[in-house]
């Protein structure tokens, strides 16, 4: 052995990383410095950033509270700042927030659409959080789509009563028959059934109620409604309904029943090519052409319908396209375990093909929830319709950054809440191996 | 083995019509169409009482009567004495113009700020990144009033152009006048022109093409034909003798020689907007409620891109670029040829879709007041002849006709790009 060795014996230490690849240093090398073009991409993202908020931040938070008008805004910031640049006058929201948020609802009633939205969070909560939530508390989830009418527009509670008996009614026949005949002909009795006591028996049936026992809340008119308030009423009730309407539509595009077929077809890409805006035209103009002489509905019933029908056909798309992605195995796995078309779709199909078009059905619900300011145009007083009504005002006149800042701000929180749920809930619901 | 027999043959009866399989699908059609067809015969016996109580035959003789109404942005010659047939036709065009400026833009924009989402530069994926959520998570009607709101409340009149001491000056070298009013941008003018033909003469839909705008075609036609034709020669030698001989120079040439030849033959030059009395006078005028709507639709529009992109090419897995450098491809050719193809295919099926999305949205014209054909059919057409039926119903064809026709075109591409299997 000689006692040369060229080999080293023993390891050297590990040494640390250098300071600058490493800790907050290494970071911003690696992410903002790391060649010519990226420092100056991120020296010129500075610099707009700090443009942006240099005139947003003193704007923000130099600001006005309390004014009666634009006008005396401007003297308090003559006297406080010696400009009227560059401050907002944020006495406009101050003093009108309540109608932006309300529109003209009765101001001793905003109890009941703040009690309604309540609910509906808690309605929401078994169907978004059901594994945290006690499952009981779908009995209100079923009952909301009666109480929500009846908090809003109050009047006599045997309306939205009569309303769900007519459901009542459908299931007892449904299931009378489908045992007595066959299921086809329970199905097409049930909707009969439910059809003649909402169209001809329910107004009866209400009147005699009422008469006997007359219990109701003070009702309130639909010319009332406005406001953030109403974006929420019709966006729920739309996005509500349109999810079941959509569901069946992709399910009859589907099939291949050929004149199903094709008449879901010829209403999917007709609603889908036309703006919303002219569907709205229709319910503001035409719809009551439609219906029978005399017949005069609430117009924000008739939008209602229309944005329902609106957002279905475009839900029906999406949900196409999870039917679609869905491998063509599965469908023959149902059929091989001897599932009949209802239990395959039930069981098989539907859970994974929602769970695919999981993103979908959340940007169609962000898209319609947004589209509800249209009915400004037609002349209901939304947010967008009172800031117009607001800015023609002469105490307000001129005013535009803040009141739509505010309103922004709104509709951002809860479509940027809704996107956000929807990434959970594809976490949630992911079950595949990546 | 065994003998497969043919079960025994039953006779029809009526009540197979409901437990058969094979029939009741029958059953189910019958049944939805005569529903559907009680439905619209419903429908249509109730407009037809309807209409008749209001004395309101469906007849469409009120497109020949004069409009009477004026239209201030428009592309075609227009008085207020044409037809409200003319009218619709300008509304047509303009909502066409507002489509086509707002695809062309959102396009740039969404492309450009998709790429940037995707950016090693951590400060500038954010940035991208609020752009998106903000313009993504508010309504488009919103920023469209807001837009007008802005170019209205927030842009100097045109008197303050005015003295010695102006408060505001022109833009781009005293070209561009940006006011309250509008935009004024030069004009392109030939003072040696060679005059229009007058096309469908006095009908409605006429108007007017002017040769100097064709002969400028004709020339860059011309132009990029022998451009590609220098392009494939110089290929074919690249192919035989593997060196690429130098072409820019030749390109550029035939690109512009020819054009400018052509522009001083025709006594080219721009009509600048100039301050006349109370406002500017000369240059093409933009009116706000255009800039208003193209600007907002455009970023909208543009934030919905953007994400697309972005998925687009973060579909394309990077074994990808891998294999590409691999073989030795430099970046910019691994993008043009082998990322940006597989991601086109990911990305342009959405994208049509957000065109149709644009183009639907520009109805939201009769906010600002942008006569759109919702704005003159659906608008002022509407209010004044009392015709909603008619109206609407014609308005809503045309649209259906406008995305049909963009999806068709759109659909057209897509297979032609499309991946070809088995």
């Amino acid at each position: 052995m000689s006692d040369v060795s060229f080999v080293r014996t023993e390891m050297l230490p590990e040494q640390a990383p250098p300071a600058s690849e490493v800790g907050p240093i290494g970071w911003i090398r690696h992410n903002l410095f790391s060649g010519w073009f990226n420092s100056i991409l991120t020296l010129v993202s500075l610099y707009a950033i700090y443009y942006v908020l240099s005139g947003v931040l003193p704007w923000t938070f130099q600001s006005v509270w309390n004014a009666d008008s634009l006008n005396q805004c401007r003297e308090i910031m003559m006297a406080k700042w010696g400009s009227t640049h560059g401050h907002a006058c944020w006495a406009v929201i101050n003093d009108r927030w309540l109608q932006l948020l309300f529109g003209f609802y009765p101001s001793h009633l905003y109890w009941r659409p703040i009690l309604a939205l309540v609910l509906l969070l808690i309605a929401l909560a078994p169907v978004l959080y059901s594994e945290r939530v006690p499952t009981k508390l779908l009995i209100l989830t079923a009952a909301y789509p009666f109480l929500l009418p009846f908090l809003m527009w109050g009047g006599t509670i045997w309306g939205p009563i009569s309303a769900a008996l007519g459901f009542v009614i459908g299931w007892g026949v449904y299931t009378v028959a489908s045992k007595q005949i066959s299921g086809l002909i329970g199905i097409i009795l049930g909707v009969v059934a439910s059809i003649i006591w909402w169209l001809v028996l329910s107004s009866y049936f209400v009147g005699a109620m009422d008469s006997i026992l007359p219990i109701g809340i003070e009702a309130v008119q639909s010319r009332q409604f406005g406001g953030f308030m109403l974006a929420i009423l019709l966006g729920v009730v739309a996005i509500g309904v349109s999810l079941p309407i959509g569901i069946v539509l992709a399910l009859g595009r589907q099939s291949d029943l050929l004149i199903v077929k094709y008449l879901c077809v010829g209403f999917i890409e007709f609603i889908r090519g036309v703006p919303l805006i002219t569907l709205l035209f229709v319910a503001s103009l035409l719809l009551n052409l439609f219906l029978p002489p005399g017949t005069n509905f609430d117009i924000i019933l008739r939008v209602m319908i229309m944005m329902t029908l609106f957002s279905a056909a475009y839900m029906a798309e999406v949900i196409r396209g999870g039917l679609a992605a869905l491998p063509r195995g599965q469908y023959e796995g149902a059929d091989s375990l001897g599932l009949n078309y209802w239990q395959a779709q039930r069981l098989i199909i539907m859970p994974q093909a929602l769970k695919i078009s999981i993103p979908g059905i959340v940007s169609t619900f962000i898209g319609i929830f947004k589209d509800t300011v249209l009915v400004s145009i037609i002349g209901l007083f939304d947010v967008i319709g009172l800031a117009s009504a607001i800015r023609a005002d002469t105490a307000w006149n001129g005013i535009y950054w803040e009141l739509f800042a505010f309103i922004g701000a709104l509709f951002f929180v809860v479509c940027f809440s809704m996107s956000r749920y929807s990434m959970y809930l594809e976490r949630k619901l992911q079950t595949g191996h990546h | 083995m065994t003998t497969l027999t043919d079960p025994p043959k039953e006779h029809f009866r009526l009540s197979m019509l409901l437990y058969d399989t094979r029939y009741r699908s029958a059953t189910i059609q019958v049944i939805a169409l005569i529903g559907f067809m009680l439905l619209a015969a419903w429908i249509i016996s109730n407009t037809i009482q309807n209409l008749e109580a209001l004395g309101k035959p469906v007849e469409f003789g009120f497109f020949g009567e004069p409009a009477s109404y004026d239209i201030n942005q428009r592309l075609l010659e227009y008085t207020s004495r044409d037809s409200h047939l003319r009218a619709a036709f300008i509304g047509l065009l303009n909502t066409l113009v507002v489509a086509v400026l707002g695809c062309i833009t959102a396009t740039i924009v969404g492309v450009f700020v998709g790429v940037l989402r995707l950016s090693n530069n951590w400060l500038i994926a954010r940035i991208m990144t609020v752009y998106v959520e903000m313009f993504r998570n508010v309504p488009v009607l919103l920023w469209i009033v807001l837009a007008m709101a802005i170019l209205i409340e927030g842009l100097p009149a045109p008197n303050a152009f005015r003295g010695d001491n102006p408060t505001a000056t022109m833009d781009l070298f005293n070209s561009v006048a940006v006011t309250n009013r509008g935009v004024y941008i030069p004009e392109f003018l030939f003072s040696r022109s060679l005059g229009d033909i007058h096309l469908f003469g006095a009908s409605s839909i006429r108007f007017n093409v002017s040769l100097d705008l064709i002969a400028v075609l004709v020339v860059l036609a011309g132009s990029i034909f022998f451009m590609r034709k220098v392009s494939a020669r110089a290929s074919a030698k690249q192919e035989a003798t593997g060196d690429r001989p130098t072409i820019w120079h030749i390109q550029l040439g035939i690109l512009f020689v020819p054009m400018i030849i052509l522009l001083s033959l025709l006594g080219f030059h721009l009509g600048y907007p100039e301050l006349k009395g109370f406002n500017f006078k000369g240059g093409t005028h933009m009116r706000n409620s255009l800039i208003a709507l193209w600007l907002a639709l455009s970023l909208y529009t543009a934030a919905f891109i953007a994400e697309i992109v972005r998925a687009g090419i973060l579909a394309v897995s990077h074994g990808q670029t891998e294999a590409a450098s691999a073989l030795g491809l430099r970046p910019g050719r691994t993008m043009r040829l082998v990322i940006l193809p597989q991601a086109l295919r990911v990305i342009i099926p959405p994208m049509i879709s957000n065109y149709l999305n644009l183009t639907k949205n520009s109805s939201l014209a009769i906010a600002v007041g942008y006569m759109d054909i919702t704005g003159t059919l659906g608008g002022i057409t509407m209010n004044q002849t009392g015709r909603e039926l008619e109206c609407v119903l014609l308005l809503m064809l045309v649209y259906l006709c406008i995305s049909l026709s963009i999806s068709a075109v759109m659909n057209w591409y897509n297979n032609s790009v499309k991946l070809v299997e088995r």
